[in-house]
């Protein structure tokens, strides 16, 4: 039997006073890929089908490797926040919520990190 | 996980389909949710028909005529029939509103009423509001004061004032929050959007002395960020208000207070 009342359910453990910087940085990077997705094509898209040689020399050029490394770091980081949302929309078991958050975290660092050293490889190792 | 099934006892058997009303010429099929805690049945969709020479331009006076001269077990809120009272909320045709100032004409073919959306069901067309008012209650919908109560009234300048509308008029039927899927799938932590257009309505009042004690209590990722500008709140009021603009207003007021 639970004798909680209404008032007592509905303010749960209280605010967790956060949310408001996941939701403006989500919003920023949304902003901020705009102009790094179309610098990514414009990058990649004349790299297609090109030589070796052609892709590591235009990754010389620091613009081109930083752009596309931010271009990568701000995707993952936004995939992040976004994919996090998502699971704490449709996921209610706490359990569950808690081993796909860091489920979450994990892949996306993971594979935003390792897009990150492949530039760095292909910048200055060749 | 979220549900995209009924509960084996929620699921829906046709009803009973009562008589029609003799020597009528103009009539009318209205398909009503029907469901009895009493009888332990699954809930059913019964079909009456009226005589429309003989009935009210609104939904309500259908209901109302259903019940007087049908069927008296059929069961439902309704108050003021103007409304302004926010007891008749019910889906009727699709849509969430207040069944007394809807219009029969606006309605194709037989006229399906259910209860508002994914909320538990009293009897028929009643849902259980008592967690919709708790959580309109924790948002503190009154003037909050730190300075000592003036000899007369709390002064509000006429631009201040006029801050309130669109906001005031809200009569808490909760037909936008139960046609929120986000209030669906977690309305136990997300205030839905008429709890945070009620919020918002005492953040924006010039006289409260708690706007930030009231952004804290909403800074959360449940309470608050659960809107994801769905906007069926604002596509289904039936005062025309748009809940979903109050919330991005809030949204916003997060994001000045830390820049």
């Amino acid at each position: 039997m639970n004798f909680k009342t209404d008032r007592s359910k509905v303010s749960g453990l209280g605010s967790a006073k956060s949310g408001a910087s996941h939701w403006f940085g989500e919003r920023l990077k949304s902003v901020a890929l705009i102009p790094l997705t179309i610098i990514f094509i414009l990058v990649m898209a004349p790299l297609i089908g090109k030589d070796h040689n052609v892709v590591i020399e235009s990754f010389q050029n620091p613009f081109t490797s930083i752009s596309i490394i931010l271009f990568f770091l701000i995707t993952f980081k936004h995939l992040e926040e976004g994919l996090q949302v998502v699971i704490e929309d449709y996921v209610h078991s706490k359990g569950k919520l808690l081993f796909l958050i860091i489920f979450n975290k994990l892949f996306c660092w993971t594979f935003g990190l390792t897009a990150v050293f492949a530039i760095l490889k292909i910048t200055f190792a060749g | 996980m979220v549900e995209l099934t009924l509960p084996k006892n929620s699921r829906m058997t046709v009803g009973k389909t009562w008589p029609k009303p003799e020597g009528a010429t103009n009539v009318r099929a209205f398909k009503v949710y029907r469901w009895n805690p009493d009888t332990g049945e699954n809930p059913s969709l019964d079909t009456y028909f009226l005589d429309m020479d003989k009935c009210g331009p609104m939904v309500l006076d259908a209901l109302v005529k259903i019940k007087s001269e049908v069927d008296p077990t059929l069961t439902f809120r309704r108050s003021c029939r103007e409304g302004i009272c926010g007891s008749c909320a019910m889906n009727v045709d699709g849509i969430n509103t207040l069944a007394c100032i809807y219009g029969l004409d606006e309605i194709k073919g037989d006229v399906k009423i259910y209860p508002l959306p994914h909320m538990e069901v009293i009897k028929d067309l009643i849902p259980d509001l008592t967690h919709f008012y708790a959580q309109h209650a924790s948002i503190m919908p009154w003037l909050e004061t730190k300075t000592n109560k003036p000899a007369t009234e709390w002064r509000q300048s006429i631009e201040d004032r006029k801050k309130l509308d669109g906001l005031y008029e809200c009569v808490m039927c909760a037909c936008c929050s139960t046609s929120c899927p986000s209030y669906w799938w977690n309305g136990d932590r997300y205030l839905g959007p008429a709890a945070l257009l009620h919020a918002y309505r005492w953040i924006i009042d010039s006289r409260d002395e708690a706007t930030g004690e009231r952004l804290d209590e909403l800074q959360d990722p449940f309470k608050l960020y659960r809107c994801h500008t769905i906007m069926n709140c604002a596509k289904t009021c039936p005062k025309g208000l748009n809940p979903a603009k109050a919330i991005a207003e809030i949204k916003k007021k997060m994001v000045e207070r830390t820049i």
